[in-house]
């Protein structure tokens, strides 16, 4: 691209509560030539620890931002260019950049999440973007808008993206019904007649995955293309002790054990991270949601949920994807599945993998969504 | 949902959310109704800080304003809560306690011990702590380490409105005798709570800041002077490590030993008085059981050991502050242990 001769490494807005991060360190020196998604620096934010890639080709020709400095959602973080930009020319455009920033804060800050009411029953979501298609992200068990933190804002720069919470989760109310599979897929159902939502490209992670499946299998006339990450129903293996320190720990010392199993590197249990989901836990009628929920999708240490043949059955586009390393729902799941449904395994990732590789996962989706 | 409300308002909704859900939940104070000789009910005071304004437009007789005798009404509470009450007494200043010492220290703690395990005593007592408002020697002392030493009582110090709300909930639902202890220059603090009802278990210290230098351990008001002088050392390189023990009674003892194993220092930071309290507790306990992990002697930062003085100069005097603090820690931190002189060659 002739135009990008020069370009600015920013700080990434993973997730709407993201105003700002920390650079922890430079994982490489100023002059290194480094291609297009080079981790260049690692990012700390309150929720998570990450790192930014390079958005072209080049030269890291400067580290803009120091160690331990906090820089804003949108700040340079470093200047990627070629080898013949001039220093000036670097300058200028790092001085712009200082005085572009304020703008798009601004804007971040105008995302909230909305919430509609469903008979008595509330559920919270989150619309960002709105452009074509739109998409829909279902969460997993215990999980909360949170979970697409690296994910939502990403797709949603030319899509209508809009985040979930599952009935006993998040901010939506705490009456799970019989907490069935049939009962979380009627209240998308519903959730897509309240909204409008038509030729819907869902995503779905763990407990989210399987109701992906099920609704796309009851109304195929809603769905157009179909993804399951690390998805509960493909297989009978689950850490069931992770299912019930889920639903049974209120307190850190038992929570965080159960939280470091979702990721293949447990360094990105924050103490945020666990803090949120106790407080989370907390709320009276809480634990009886998950009880209900668990009960439904697991006995005797094995999944009862299975939604591998309505898979199979599927007409539109599918997708499935998942961590090699996944300790709660082995990655050996996504085996098996006939060629016309495409999978895709990442390496060195657990549960969590569209966290643990945000920017790969979102690669993914989007070839898929063309 | 969660929004921004005062820990004043954290604890009133925390009475009215369980008195709505169970109804043997009832509140006993002096003044918690209030308006005595006012015109009519809205005038009603709520108590001496306010905190119980409001509920007995809703609840009526079940919120129940006494004599000025503390010995019989928290006695009163502790036989209705035998019989199957859950009563929240308001005992407004703890400098109080003394006058019904024999009710709640041989009676409350005792009952499930003495009868076998036969008799529950689901008793809340509220009462207000804490320097710094010009209340006076009488009006001003944080007793805590007082119920802490005894057995059969659980006792809570709160210091946000989010804590104040979830720990206060659990204390109404335990089964046991609980003193709840509300700083008064905490009421006017605000913070993020949720809407809902949610409780806090006991015996869970909170990690309010991680650092790698040095741990320092507080509670109620002074776990804020801990903050403030953290911000403060962290500019000059050194990395505090904040906890806040929200408990005295459970004591969550894990927490503070593996914070100290990790940092090596310790600087405990408590309002109340030196002598017996909960300073000096936690330093005996982390000399007890992480003494190899010290690398320097710890250090208490406390009031001294004198009433709380009315004068304002000497009051100001009196309270622990952030200097103090960052003065304590910069000790520790510079502390080297004696080392043999090199030897000649």
């Amino acid at each position: 691209m002739a135009g990008a001769r020069i370009q600015g490494l920013t700080m990434p807005k993973w997730g709407m509560s993201m105003t700002q991060g920390k650079v922890v360190r430079w994982l490489l020196p100023e002059g290194t030539l480094v291609s297009l998604e080079t981790d260049v620096v690692e990012i700390e934010t309150e929720k998570i620890t990450g790192a930014v890639q390079s958005p072209m080709a080049g030269v890291l020709r400067r580290h803009v931002a120091p160690p331990d400095h906090d820089v804003p959602v949108g700040g340079l973080l470093a200047v990627i260019a070629d080898a013949e930009t001039s220093d000036k020319e670097i300058d200028t455009f790092t001085e712009q950049a200082a005085a572009e920033v304020t703008v798009e804060q601004s804007d971040a800050q105008t995302a909230s999440p909305e919430s509609i009411l469903l008979g008595d029953r509330r559920i919270r979501y989150l619309k960002r973007g709105d452009g074509q298609p739109t998409v829909v992200l279902i969460h997993g068990f215990g999980g909360n808008l949170n979970n697409w933190l690296f994910n939502q804002e990403a797709l949603a720069i030319s899509r209508t993206v809009y985040a979930f919470e599952l009935p006993g989760h998040g901010q939506s109310s705490k009456d799970v019904g019989d907490g069935s599979l049939g009962t979380l897929v009627q209240c998308f159902l519903e959730c897509f007649d309240a909204i409008g939502l038509t030729d819907v490209y869902l995503v779905g992670h763990s407990l989210g995955g399987a109701i992906a499946v099920a609704l796309a299998h009851h109304a195929p006339d809603r769905v157009r293309c179909c993804t399951l990450i690390a998805s509960v129903g493909m297989g009978t293996e689950i850490d069931t002790a992770f299912i019930d320190g889920l639903v049974q720990a209120n307190r850190r010392k038992q929570l965080k054990p159960q939280l470091e199993k979702l990721f293949a590197d447990p360094g990105q249990v924050t103490r945020q991270l666990v803090d949120d989901l106790l407080k989370f836990k907390r709320l009276d009628g809480v634990q009886h949601a998950l009880q209900t929920i668990a009960a439904q999708m697991v006995a005797d240490s094995r999944q009862t949920i299975n939604v591998r043949d309505q898979l199979q059955q599927l007409t539109m586009p599918t997708l499935v994807l998942w961590g090699q390393e996944d300790r709660i729902i082995p990655a050996s799941h996504a085996q098996g599945l006939p060629d016309s449904i495409a999978v895709k395994v990442f390496p060195g990732c657990g549960h969590m993998v569209h966290m643990e590789a945000a920017s790969e996962v979102n690669r993914a989706l989007e070839e898929h969504f063309k | 949902m969660s929004r921004v409300i005062t820990f004043r308002q954290a604890i009133s909704e925390a009475l009215d959310l369980e008195m709505a859900r169970d109804p043997s939940v009832i509140l006993i104070g002096e003044d918690i109704v209030g308006g005595q000789g006012a015109d009519g009910e809205m005038d009603a005071w709520g108590g001496v800080f306010g905190v119980t304004k409001g509920l007995y437009v809703k609840y009526g007789d079940r919120v129940i304003d006494t004599p000025i005798s503390e010995s019989a009404f928290v006695g009163a509470a502790i036989g209705a809560a035998t019989a199957g009450e859950r009563p929240v007494v308001e005992l407004m200043f703890n400098d109080f306690l003394g006058v019904c010492f024999d009710q709640i220290f041989n009676q409350a703690a005792k009952f499930r011990y003495m009868f076998g395990g036969k008799v529950q005593t689901p008793l809340v007592i509220r009462t207000i702590i804490g320097s710094g408002m010009r209340a006076a020697a009488q009006h001003s002392q944080s007793l805590y380490s007082i119920f802490t030493h005894v057995p059969g009582l659980k006792c809570v110090v709160p210091s946000t409105p989010y804590d104040a709300k979830g720990l206060l909930t659990e204390a109404i639902r335990d089964n046991d005798p609980v003193i709840f202890c509300e700083h008064k220059g905490l009421y006017e603090m605000e913070g993020d709570v949720p809407e809902e009802s949610y409780s806090i278990p006991f015996g869970e210290a909170e990690v309010v800041r991680d650092g790698d230098d040095i741990s320092i351990v507080t509670l109620a008001e002074m776990v804020h002077v801990a903050m403030r002088a953290s911000e403060q050392l962290a500019k000059e390189g050194i990395d505090c490590e904040v906890i806040d023990l929200r408990t005295t009674s459970p004591l969550d003892e894990d927490t503070i030993l593996e914070s100290v194993e990790s940092t090596g220092r310790l600087v405990v930071l408590d309002e109340a008085n030196p002598r017996c309290g909960m300073a000096a507790d936690i330093s005996a306990l982390v000399a007890q059981k992480a003494f190899a992990a010290l690398r320097a002697p710890i250090q208490m930062v406390t009031a001294p050991h004198t009433p709380v003085p009315f004068s304002a100069v000497l009051e100001d005097l009196y309270k622990p502050n952030a200097d103090r603090v960052t003065a304590a820690v910069r000790q520790v931190v510079e502390y080297q242990a004696w080392q043999a002189p090199a030897s000649k060659d």
